[in-house]
Parts: structure tokens; C-alpha cells; sequence
């Protein structure tokens, strides 16, 4: 009973927030950083995307305040956990005596990878960056694995994904990533937790809508790992995938799990096009 | 080890008489999305039904809606409707079903049910089985919302 009504005043509640949101977030705000990287925080939704129209960076729903951290790498706290991850790129771990710069002399040749991750390997399996740097360490380093979302983890996915930063993500969603990617799908839709919500709930149905003290944002991957002011290190999407079960009272999947890996899949896909910001800077 | 025994055995007793007029979350009677009879056989407590509705670990209610009678709360939210005059659109038993499992008034809603322990998808363990309110909490908060005018 009353349904649309009540429909219809929820979107006129929103319509109201968009106009306030945009003032209060800088929403027309252009993300330029260092005064000469210029990067679009919008573009259209990939074709298979049926129920958006446009898709935004989730630096567009932040405060003024936070969006400035990120245009200036000083200002950005990410880069003290770039360079920890410079020193562990050249530091010698394991039984073969090697670093990272023992087989990867510059780390710039890893310009554009961070846009097609994860991806289905020869093997017909989905890996994610996280997984070929553990690779490296475990195959060819002779060294342990990291811990899949811990401090060294994070840090060098952001040293490897600002390789890519300014570059548009596209990630393969067809041929051998299509069962992957139906099943990402499916984890996004379906609702889990005592607070019987899904990913789409709130970050489709409800972006740009104050949930409490948050305002919700799309729930892009575009700029992980994040820095979040709110814990002061590097967050990855897994763990922020984590975050967000929890929130809604739900049993989390494992770190590195299957269902993890093709969630991570289906969300960087719902934002092709956009352009990679890592490390960013969120609350 | 004995003493421990009794005090358990009354432990148990005093639950059950406590709870004798209480309605099993399985067992509510929603007609048309409402509920008539209290969960609890009795009224609520507004004032109590009001620290439950700003409570982030309990109604959390001001995630999604705001209330004008509380303007001490900053951060309210607006995923759903404001609820300002809410008892002048909807009768107590209404309210109760709206609280207790909203999904039987509105198709689909991202609001949570309060009253419903079963059903639900990985739920985190410490939540298993459990509602997010209790029967009192849930009368307490129809009482609440019942001052909304
Ligand atoms: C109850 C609401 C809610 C649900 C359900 C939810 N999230 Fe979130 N999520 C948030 C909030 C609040 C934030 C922080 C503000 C923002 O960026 O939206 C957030 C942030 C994120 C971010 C970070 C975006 C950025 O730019 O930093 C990602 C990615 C994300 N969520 C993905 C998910 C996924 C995947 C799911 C499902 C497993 C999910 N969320 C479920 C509320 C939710
Ligand atoms: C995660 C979001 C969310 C939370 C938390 C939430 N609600 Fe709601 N509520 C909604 C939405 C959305 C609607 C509108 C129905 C719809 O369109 O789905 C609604 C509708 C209602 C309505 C009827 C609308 C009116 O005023 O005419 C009442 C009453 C209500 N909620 C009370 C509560 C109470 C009390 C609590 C806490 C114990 C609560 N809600 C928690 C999202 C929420």
C-alpha cells in the first residue's frame, strides 16, 4: 500500500540531496593532480550496465576537504606507503636472492596492467594483481607470500597501480572472464546479512543519498587501494568488500577467496571507462 | 556446582515467565502488512522506543530516515521517507508491521526487517538466529512512533 507513493518520495528526497550534495561535495569539482593530471571522475556506463546511466568516481561523493588530499601528491598520505613499497621493489627477499627489480628493472613497464585486473590467466583461472605479485614472490623469489590485503600487499599494489593512474579501466568481461564475471554479478545482487541487503542496495539504488553520516558513493574500484582517513593505511578492495558485509551484519568471504576475486571482476566492470585514480584518498 | 544448577534452573524459569505473552518471530500475524496484537501482550514505552530509534547499534533508524523530533541527532539519513507525522499516515498495528518486517508493506525495500530471526543469507555468526530488536524494543518503538503527529 502506498508503494509508489512512497516511491516517489524517496527520488524527490533524492533529487533534493543531488542539489545540496553538489555544493556540499564539489561535485563539479575537477580532479587535477599535481596542477597538470587532469582526470575525468564521470563517464558513461559500459553497455552492461542496465540500471545506471553514468558512472562516478567515488572521489565526486567526498568532502572538498578530502578531495584536495588527493590532488597533490604531498598532501596525499598514500605516497608514504609508495615509498615503503619502493624500498620492498628493491630489497632481496627469499631463497633465490632476488627482488622484484631483479626481473622487473622499471616499475613504470607496469603502465596500464592495473586497468585489466583481475583476468583469466592461460590456466582458465581469474587472478587478480595481488595474485601475480604473490606468484612472483612464492615461484621465481623463493620468498613467503604476502598476507593477500596486509600492509606490504597494499602498499605494492599501490606502487603498481599508480603506474596506471590517468588511464581508463577496461577490464574483459566476455569469453573465458564470462563465468567469472556471472558470478560476481550474482554476489552483487543478492542480499546477505541479518540487514538483508545487497552491494546494489546501496551503491546502485541509493549513491549520492546520506546514509547517516556517509554519503553513498557508487562503490567504485577505481581508486584502490585507498587511503582512508578513517584508519590512517592503504585499503584494498577486498578489504573494503569486507568492510561492507560486515556493516550489513553478513559473514564476509575469505580475503582471496573465489568469491572475492570475481566480485573484484564484476565491480571494476561496472566501472570501465573510468579512470584509474590509485592511491586515492577517501574518509 | 550445585548453587550453580538452581540459579540456572530459576534463570530459565524467570526468562519464561518474563517472555510467557511474547510472540515468536516466526510466529507474528501480519494481515495486509500489519500487525494487531503486541508482540509483547502490552504498550510500549515511548521514551524507551526513542533511545532505541536513535541507537546505531539497535533501531539505528536515522541511518535512512530523518525525524525532525530529534533535531540533538546530527546525521540523519534519507534513504527512505521522513517520518515526521509518520502515526498520522499509519494506524499503530501498521506501524508495528512496518517495524517488525517492512517487506510485507513494501515490495523490495532496502529497510531492514526488526523482527525476524530466519531467512537470512550468511548472516555474521554473532547475529545467527537472532532479530535485530527485541519484541519489547519493536513495542517500544510503535509507541514512539505513535507520537509522531
Ligand atoms: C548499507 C549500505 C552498504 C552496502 C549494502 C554496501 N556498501 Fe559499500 N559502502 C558503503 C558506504 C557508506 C561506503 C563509504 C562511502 C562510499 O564510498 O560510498 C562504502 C564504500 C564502498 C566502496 C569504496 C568506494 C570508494 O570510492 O572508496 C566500495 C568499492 C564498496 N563500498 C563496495 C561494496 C560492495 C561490493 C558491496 C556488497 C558486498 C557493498 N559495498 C555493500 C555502504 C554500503
Ligand atoms: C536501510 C534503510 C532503512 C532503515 C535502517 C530504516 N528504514 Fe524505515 N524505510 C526505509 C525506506 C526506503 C522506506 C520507504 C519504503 C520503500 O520505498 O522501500 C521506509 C519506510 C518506513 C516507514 C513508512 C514511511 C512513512 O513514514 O510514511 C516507517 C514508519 C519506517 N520506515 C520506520 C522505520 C523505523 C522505526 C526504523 C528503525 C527501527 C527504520 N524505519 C529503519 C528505509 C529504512
Amino acid at each position: 500500500m502506498g508503494m509508489n507513493l512512497f516511491k516517489t518520495t524517496a527520488a524527490v528526497a533524492a533529487l533534493a540531496i543531488m542539489a545540496t550534495g553538489a555544493a556540499q561535495a564539489g561535485e563539479d569539482a575537477k580532479l587535477v593532480i599535481n596542477g597538470d593530471l587532469s582526470i575525468a571522475t564521470q563517464a558513461a556506463a559500459p553497455a552492461h550496465l542496465e540500471n545506471l546511466e553514468t558512472v562516478y568516481s567515488g572521489w565526486v561523493f567526498r568532502t572538498k576537504e578530502t578531495q584536495a588530499l588527493e590532488m597533490d601528491d604531498f598532501d596525499n598520505p598514500s605516497f608514504v606507503f609508495v615509498d615503503v613499497a619502493l624500498d620492498l621493489y628493491a630489497a632481496v627477499d627469499g631463497t633465490e636472492g632476488k627482488s622484484c627489480a631483479s626481473c622487473h628493472e622499471n616499475v613504470e613497464d607496469f603502465a596500464g596492467l592495473t586497468t585489466s585486473m583481475p583476468r583469466v590467466n592461460a590456466d582458465g583461472a581469474l587472478e587478480t594483481t595481488t595474485d601475480l605479485i604473490n606468484e612472483c614472490r612464492t615461484e621465481r623469489m623463493g620468498a613467503k607470500a604476502w598476507k593477500y590485503s596486509g600492509t606490504d600487499m597494499s602498499a605494492m599494489l599501490s606502487l603498481v597501480g599508480l603506474q596506471s593512474r590517468g588511464m581508463p579501466v577496461n577490464v574483459a568481461i566476455d569469453g573465458a572472464a564470462a563465468p567469472y564475471w556471472d558470478k560476481g554479478k550474482e554476489l552483487y545482487y543478492t542480499r546477505v546479512g541479518q540487514l538483508d541487503m545487497s552491494c546494489s542496495n546501496c551503491h546502485e539504488d541509493n549513491y549520492n543519498v546520506m546514509i547517516r553520516a556517509d554519503h553513498l558513493s557508487q562503490g567504485q574500484s577505481n581508486g584502490f587501494p585507498t587511503y582512508r582517513l578513517k584508519n590512517a593505511k592503504m585499503n584494498t578492495i577486498q578489504a573494503r568488500f569486507k568492510g561492507c558485509m560486515k556493516n550489513i551484519r553478513a559473514e564476509p568471504f575469505g580475503q582471496g577467496s573465489d568469491e572475492f576475486k570475481a566480485l573484484e571482476l564484476y565491480v571494476a566492470s561496472r566501472g570501465n571507462g573510468l579512470i584509474v585514480e590509485t592511491p586515492s584518498v577517501r574518509n | 556446582m550445585k548453587l550453580l544448577i538452581t540459579t540456572a534452573v530459576t534463570a530459565v524459569i524467570a526468562s519464561t515467565v518474563a517472555f510467557a505473552g511474547t510472540t515468536a518471530p516466526g510466529d507474528v500475524a501480519f494481515k495486509d502488512g500489519a500487525v494487531a496484537v503486541s508482540l509483547t501482550g502490552a504498550a510500549g514505552n515511548a521514551a524507551d522506543g526513542r533511545a532505541v530509534f536513535a541507537d546505531r547499534k539497535l533501531g539505528n533508524c536515522l541511518a535512512c530516515h530523518v525525524n525532525s523530533e530529534m533535531p540533538e541527532q546530527s546525521f540523519q539519513g534519507q534513504v527512505g521517507p521522513p517520518l515526521d507525522g509518520a502515526a498520522d499516515r499509519w494506524s499503530e498495528a501498521q506501524l508495528r508491521g512496518i517495524v517488525s518486517n517492512s517487506k510485507n508493506t513494501f515490495e523490495g525495500t532496502i529497510m531492514p526487517a526488526f523482527y525476524v530471526d530466519a531467512g537470512f543469507t550468511r548472516p555474521l555468526g554473532k547475529f545467527e538466529g537472532k532479530t535485530i530488536l527485541s519484541a519489547q524494543q519493536v513495542e517500544d518503538v510503535v509507541a514512539y512512533l505513535l507520537t509522531l503527529k
